[in-house]
C-alpha cells in the first residue's frame, strides 16, 4: 500500500501533537513511554513515506489541501529535499527522547510534550506549501525551544533562552512583512506557484534581504551567530541535538526553498554577501573553536563553520553545490547531534563539560572512544563518512563561482581537523590525569542504542550517498534550472583567448567539452563578441 | 426617518437603559443584591446583544439606517462593535461578584454602573453627530470614574478614580474644544455634513479642531502620548474593573475614533494619517519599553494595552477598508486576550486569601498551579503575537493592511516594536516557568474565573484559527458599512 492514499503528512504532524497533550497529563514514566512510542511510530511512518516516495507524481507529492483557516491554507506536500529533512527530524526524535530518558528527572511530562511539539512543528516547516502556514510553523518552534532551554537548561539558561528567542524573532518578523507583500503582489500564498512567479528585480532585493534576516539568524551566519553557542551550551543534551540537528537546517532549507528560486536575480546580485560572510564565518568560528575549553561550545562553533559551507554550496548556483549543501545539512544534523550525545554521555557521569577534567578515556571507555572517533572523523570530513561527501560536493560546486571563497572555506576543513582532533586527543587520549574521569564506566546499552544507529547512517551516507542523493537530484535540478538565468559568472573557468594561458592549454579534444562547467560556457559566450 | 424605525434601531440601548434603571431601583432598596443584579444585567446584555445580532444578520438592514434625524447611525460596524462590548461587559460582570466580595467591595451598584457605561459605549459607536458622540462618551466616562474608585475603602482605588476623573475631564475638555472648532468652521455637527464641508483645502482653524479631537479621543483609547493615566488607573482600580476598562471602553473608543476619522474627516486622510501614524508608533514603543521595568503585573498589562492600541492604530493609519476590518479583527482578539490575562491575575491569592499582583509572586507558578500558569503563558505569548497563538493573526492582518497601503516604514517599526514588546511578555513566562517556586499562590475554588479563563484561553489558542473565516466575513462587512 502506498502512503499516498492516506493523509500521511497530517498524520505525521498530528501524532506528536496528540502524544504531547497526553504527556502533559501523565506521570514521568508514562510520559517517557508515550513519547518514545509516538516518535518511533512516526519514524516508521516516515520510512513508509520514503519507500512510497518514488512514483507518486512529479515534483510535489503527498499533497494535501484543506481550507480550514480562511486565508491560511492547510496545504502540505513534499519534494525530495523536504523528504530528506523530514526523515532527519523523524530519525533524531526518538534519539532525543532516549537521550533524555534518565537525564531529565523533573517535569518529565512537560519536557516530553515540548519535544513532541517540536517534532510536529519541524515536520510542518518542511512540509508546508502555504507561505503563512510555513511562517506559523517556523515561528511556533520558538515557544517549545524557549521552554526547553529555560526550564531544563544549564546555569546560564535564562540569558540563553532570551537571546535565542529574541534574536530569532527579530529576524523573522521582517520576513513576515516580505511574505505579506509577496502574497498581495502575486495574489497567492501557494508556495509551488510562487516558486515560478517572477518578482520584479528591484523588489527582489528587498524581499531577499528580509528573508535573509530570518534565515541568516537561523542558519546561523556570522555575525548573527552569537545566540547559538549560548543556546547550545545551556540547553539540555537532547535540546542541543534538536537545535543543531534540525533547527539550523530550517535556515538552509529557507534559503533553498525561498531565497534562491523566488528571487534568483537578487540572489545573484547579493551572492557576494553570502560568500563574504561565509568566508569570515568559516575561518573565524573555526579559530574560536580551537580555543574553547567547553566541549559543547566547541561543537557549537564548529556547527557555525559547517553551516557556512552549506551557504556557500547553496549559493553556488549549480547542481553539485546545492546537492552538496543538502548532504552537509543531513550529515551535520546527524554528526553534530551525535557529538552532542557523546558529550552528554560523559556529562551525565561527571557533570562537567570542561575538557580539562577528562583525559585518557580510551583506557576505561573503549567503546565510547571508538564511537566518538567515528563522529569526530565524520565532522572533520574523512572520506568514507557522510561529512566528506557533502563538503566535497559543496566546495566543488562553489569553486565554479568563486575560487577565492572556495580557497578560504576549504581552510575550514583543515582548521576543523585541527580543533576536532585536538578535542579528541585531550578527552580520549593522553594519560588519565583525573581519577574520577578514569573511573567512569563505558557506554551502557541505552547509550549504545542511541549512538549506533546514527553511526550506521553516517557510514551509509559516506559509502553510498546515492541513497540520499537520488530523491533530491530532480528537485535540485529544477531549482538550478530556475535560477540558471541569473547565475553569476564564475571566476574559475579558463578564458578562451587568455594569452598567458596559451602555452599551458591542453589541446581541446572532441567529447571533452561535455564535462566543462557551466561557468565556462558562460565565459565563452561573453568573449564571443 | 420616522420615530418607529428610530426606536427599532436604537433598541439595544433602550433595553440596556431600561434594565439599568430597573436595577438601580432594586439596588436602592436591596444593598446586598449585587450577585442577583449581576445575573440580571448579563441577561440584559444578552438581550441587547441578540438584538444587535439581529440587526447585523437581517438582510433588510444590510445597508444600515439613520435614527433620530441622523444623530444616530445603525450599521453593521456599530452593531459588531456593540456585540464585542457586550461580551466584554458580560465577562466583567461574571467575574466580579466573588472577587469584589472578597475585597468587601461588592455592592449592588456595580452591575448598574456597568450597564450605564455600556449604554454610553453603545451610543459612542453609533454616534453620527458630535453631540451624540459627546453624550455617549460622557455617559461612559462618568460611570467609569465611579467604577475606578469602586473599592472605596482602598486608598489606591480612590486615587485611581480621582486621577482618572481629573485627566479624563481634561481630555473631554480638549475634545470639546476640538469639536467646537470643527463646528465653528464647518457650521454643522453631523459627521456626514462635516465630511462634506471639510473636503478640499482645509483652513487652519478646522485643522486645529481635528487635531484636538483626535487628541481627546487618543486619551480615551490610552494611546501614547496621552497614556499617562493608564498604568495608575489600571493598577489602582479593582481587577475586574481594570479588566472592564481594558476591554469594552477600548473597543468603544476605537470604534468611535474610526467612525470620526473615516466619516467626518474622510476626505482629509493626509491630515490625520500622519497624526495616527505618530500616535501608533509612539504607543507601540512606549508601551513596549515602559513595560520592561514594571514589577506590578497590572501595570504591566496596562502598558501592554498601550502597546496593543498602537498595533490597532496601524490599521487606521492604512486608512483603507482592509485596515478597518483588520482593526476590528484585532480588537476582537485583543478583548479575549486582555480579559483572559486579567482573569488569570484575579486568581493569584496567597494563603491568607489576599491578592498578589507583583511579578515575584508568580515565581514558579508552573509548578504550584500548572493550569493557571499555562493559561497565563498562552495569553502572554498571544499578546506578544507569537504564532501559533491567535494573537498572531491580529498582528498579521493589521500589518497586512499597512503593507497593502504601502506604509512600509510604519510596518517595519511596528514589527520591530513587537519584538521589543515580546521581551516583557517572555519575562512573565520566565518568572512562572524558570524561577524557583515560592509557593505563595494557592489554589482557589473560583469556578466562574476558571471557566471564563479557560474558554478565553481556548479562543486564543491555535483553535482560534478556526474562527478566522467567520470573523473575517463579518469584519469585512462592518468595514464596508463605513465607506
Amino acid at each position: 500500500m502506498s502512503a499516498a492514499d492516506f493523509p500521511i503528512l497530517s498524520t505525521l504532524i498530528i501524532i506528536p501533537v496528540v502524544a504531547a497533550i497526553l504527556c502533559l497529563f501523565l506521570r514521568a514514566e508514562g510520559a517517557r513511554v508515550v513519547a518514545l512510542i509516538a516518535t518511533l511510530f512516526n519514524l516508521l511512518l516516515g520510512i513508509w513515506l520514503w519507500i512510497s516516495f518514488d512514483g507518486v507524481g512529479e515534483q510535489w507529492r503527498f499533497v494535501e489541501n484543506a481550507a480550514l483557516f480562511g486565508p491560511i491554507g492547510w496545504k502540505l506536500g513534499i519534494d525530495g529535499i523536504s523528504l530528506m529533512l523530514i526523515m532527519l527530524s523523524l530519525f533524531l526524535m526518538p534519539v532525543c527522547i532516549g537521550a533524555s530518558w534518565r537525564a531529565i528527572k523533573e517535569r518529565v511530562g512537560e519536557y516530553m510534550a515540548a519535544f513532541l511539539l517540536m517534532e510536529a512543528l519541524m515536520i510542518g516547516v518542511f512540509a508546508a506549501q502555504d507561505l503563512l502556514l510555513f511562517y506559523i510553523f517556523f515561528e511556533a518552534g520558538l515557544i517549545p525551544m524557549y521552554l526547553i532551554i529555560g526550564i531544563w537548561g544549564g546555569a546560564n539558561r535564562i540569558y540563553a533562552s532570551y537571546k535565542f528567542f529574541l534574536y530569532t524573532l527579530l529576524g523573522s518578523v521582517l520576513m513576515l512583512l516580505a511574505m505579506l507583500w509577496m502574497i498581495q503582489t502575486a495574489g497567492t500564498a501557494d508556495i509551488p506557484t510562487l516558486l515560478n512567479y517572477d518578482f520584479p528585480p528591484e523588489a527582489q532585493t528587498w524581499l531577499w534581504l528580509a528573508f535573509f534576516a530570518s534565515f541568516a539568524v537561523k542558519v546561523p551566519m556570522w555575525p548573527v551567530h552569537t545566540w547559538l553557542p549560548d543556546a547550545h551550551v545551556q540547553a539540555p543534551t537532547a535540546g542541543s541535538v534538536i537545535l543543531a540537528g534540525v533547527l539550523l537546517k530550517m535556515g538552509g532549507y529557507g534559503f533553498l526553498r525561498f531565497s534562491l528560486p523566488m528571487f534568483p536575480e537578487a540572489s545573484a546580485e547579493l551572492v557576494w554577501l553570502i560568500l563574504g560572510l561565509s568566508m569570515i564565518g568559516v575561518v573565524y568560528t573555526s579559530v574560536v573553536a580551537l580555543v574553547q575549553s567547553d566541549m559543547k561550545k566547541l561543537i557549537a562553533y564548529s556547527s557555525v563553520a559547517h553551516m557556512a559551507i552549506v551557504t556557500v554550496g547553496l549559493f553556488a548556483f549549480n547542481q553539485q553545490g546545492i546537492e552538496g549543501a543538502i548532504i552537509i545539512m543531513l550529515s551535520h544534523g546527524l554528526v553534530s547531534g551525535a557529538l552532542f550525545l557523546c558529550v552528554g554521555v560523559i556529562y551525565d557521569r561527571l557533570h562537567t563539560r570542561e575538557i580539562d577534567r577528562y583525559g585518557g578515556l580510551a583506557i576505561n571507555m573503549p567503546k565510547y572512544a571508538l564511537l566518538f572517533m567515528l563522529f569526530t572523523m565524520a565532522s572533520v570530513g574523512l572520506p568514507g563518512t557522510s561529512g566528506f561527501v557533502g563538503e566535497f560536493l559543496a566546495l566543488a560546486g562553489a569553486y565554479q563561482v568563486s575560487t577565492w571563497a572556495t580557497l578560504i572555506c576549504t581552510t575550514g576543513i583543515i582548521l576543523g581537523a585541527g580543533y576536532m582532533l585536538y578535542l579528541y586527543r585531550r578527552v580520549v587520549f593522553g594519560e588519565q590525569k583525573n581519577a574520577d574521569a578514569a573511573a567512569m564506566k563505558d557506554v551502557n546499552g541505552r547509550e549504545l542504542w542511541l549512538l549506533a544507529p546514527i553511526a550506521a547512517v553516517v557510514i551509509w551516507m559516506g559509502v553510498y550517498p546515492e541513497s540520499f542523493l537520488k530523491p533530491i537530484r530532480g528537485d535540485v535540478a529544477r531549482i538550478v534550472e530556475r535560477i540558471d538565468r541569473a547565475a553569476p559568472d564564475g571566476d574559475s573557468a579558463l578564458k578562451k583567448n587568455d594569452p598567458i594561458m596559451k602555452d599551458y592549454r591542453v589541446k581541446e579534444t572532441h567529447g571533452k567539452g561535455h564535462g566543462e562547467s557551466h561557468g565556462g560556457k558562460k565565459a565563452e559566450k561573453g568573449s564571443a563578441h | 426617518m420616522d420615530l418607529a424605525s428610530s426606536f427599532y434601531f436604537t433598541r439595544p440601548e433602550i433595553i440596556l437603559s431600561a434594565a439599568g434603571l430597573i436595577l438601580l431601583i432594586i439596588a436602592a432598596w436591596r444593598e446586598d443584591s449585587g450577585r442577583a443584579l449581576s445575573i440580571a444585567a448579563v441577561a440584559a446584555l444578552v438581550a441587547a446583544g441578540s438584538w444587535a445580532a439581529h440587526l447585523i444578520y437581517s438582510p433588510s438592514f444590510e445597508l444600515g439606517g439613520d435614527a433620530f434625524s441622523g444623530l444616530y447611525r445603525m450599521d453593521i460596524f456599530g452593531s459588531f462593535a456593540k456585540i464585542l462590548i457586550y461580551v466584554a461587559a458580560a465577562i466583567s460582570l461574571i467575574i466580579a461578584p466573588r472577587f469584589l466580595k472578597n475585597m468587601d467591595a461588592m455592592r449592588a451598584e456595580y452591575p448598574v454602573l456597568i450597564l450605564f457605561a455600556v449604554v454610553g459605549m453603545g451610543i459612542m459607536v453609533s454616534a453620527n453627530d458630535l453631540i451624540t458622540l459627546y453624550i455617549g462618551l460622557e455617559l461612559n466616562s462618568l460611570s467609569a470614574y465611579v467604577l475606578a474608585s469602586f473599592a472605596r475603602s482602598d486608598r489606591r482605588s480612590v486615587e485611581a478614580g480621582l486621577k482618572y476623573f481629573i485627566l479624563g475631564a481634561l481630555a473631554s475638555g480638549i475634545l470639546l474644544f476640538g469639536m467646537s472648532l470643527v463646528y465653528g468652521f464647518t457650521g454643522t455637527t453631523g459627521f456626514d455634513a462635516i465630511g462634506k464641508a471639510l473636503s478640499g483645502d482645509m483652513g487652519m482653524g478646522a485643522l486645529f479642531g481635528v487635531v484636538f479631537m483626535l487628541s481627546g479621543l487618543a486619551f480615551k483609547i490610552s494611546a501614547a502620548p496621552f497614556h499617562m493615566w493608564t498604568p495608575d488607573v489600571y493598577e489602582g482600580a479593582p481587577t475586574p474593573v481594570t479588566a472592564f476598562f481594558a476591554s469594552a471602553p477600548k473597543v468603544a473608543a476605537t470604534a468611535l475614533l474610526i467612525r470620526v476619522t473615516i466619516t467626518a474627516f474622510g476626505d482629509q486622510t493626509f491630515v490625520w494619517q500622519q497624526i495616527i501614524m505618530v500616535v501608533a508608533i509612539m504607543s507601540i514603543i512606549i508601551g513596549a519599553v515602559g513595560a520592561i521595568g514594571q514589577t506590578n503585573l497590572k501595570r504591566l498589562l496596562a502598558y501592554s494595552s498601550i502597546n496593543n492600541v498602537g498595533f490597532i492604530l496601524i490599521g487606521l493609519a492604512a486608512g483603507t477598508k482592509e485596515g478597518i476590518a483588520a482593526m476590528l479583527v484585532y480588537l476582537a482578539i485583543y478583548v479575549a486576550m486582555t480579559l483572559g490575562g486579567f482573569i488569570c491575575l484575579m486568581q493569584l491569592r496567597n494563603r491568607d486569601g489576599s491578592l498578589r499582583e507583583e511579578m515575584r509572586d508568580i515565581a514558579g507558578l508552573s509548578v504550584t498551579r500548572p493550569i493557571l500558569a499555562a493559561s497565563l503563558a498562552i495569553f502572554m505569548f498571544s499578546l506578544a503575537g507569537i504564532p501559533p497563538l491567535f494573537g498572531f493573526w491580529g498582528k498579521l492582518v493589521v500589518f497586512n493592511a499597512a503593507v497593502a497601503a504601502g506604509l512600509f516604514p510604519l510596518a517595519v517599526i511596528g514589527v520591530v516594536g513587537s519584538v521589543i514588546g515580546a521581551f516583557y511578555y517572555l519575562k512573565v513566562v520566565k518568572v512562572m516557568y524558570f524561577d524557583e517556586a515560592d509557593d505563595i499562590i494557592v489554589a482557589e475554588e473560583a469556578p466562574s474565573l476558571i471557566w471564563t479563563g479557560g474558554i478565553l484561553a481556548a479562543l486564543v489558542s491555535p483553535l482560534g484559527y478556526l474562527l478566522i473565516s467567520p470573523l473575517g466575513t463579518i469584519t469585512d462587512k462592518a468595514a464596508k458599512a463605513l465607506f
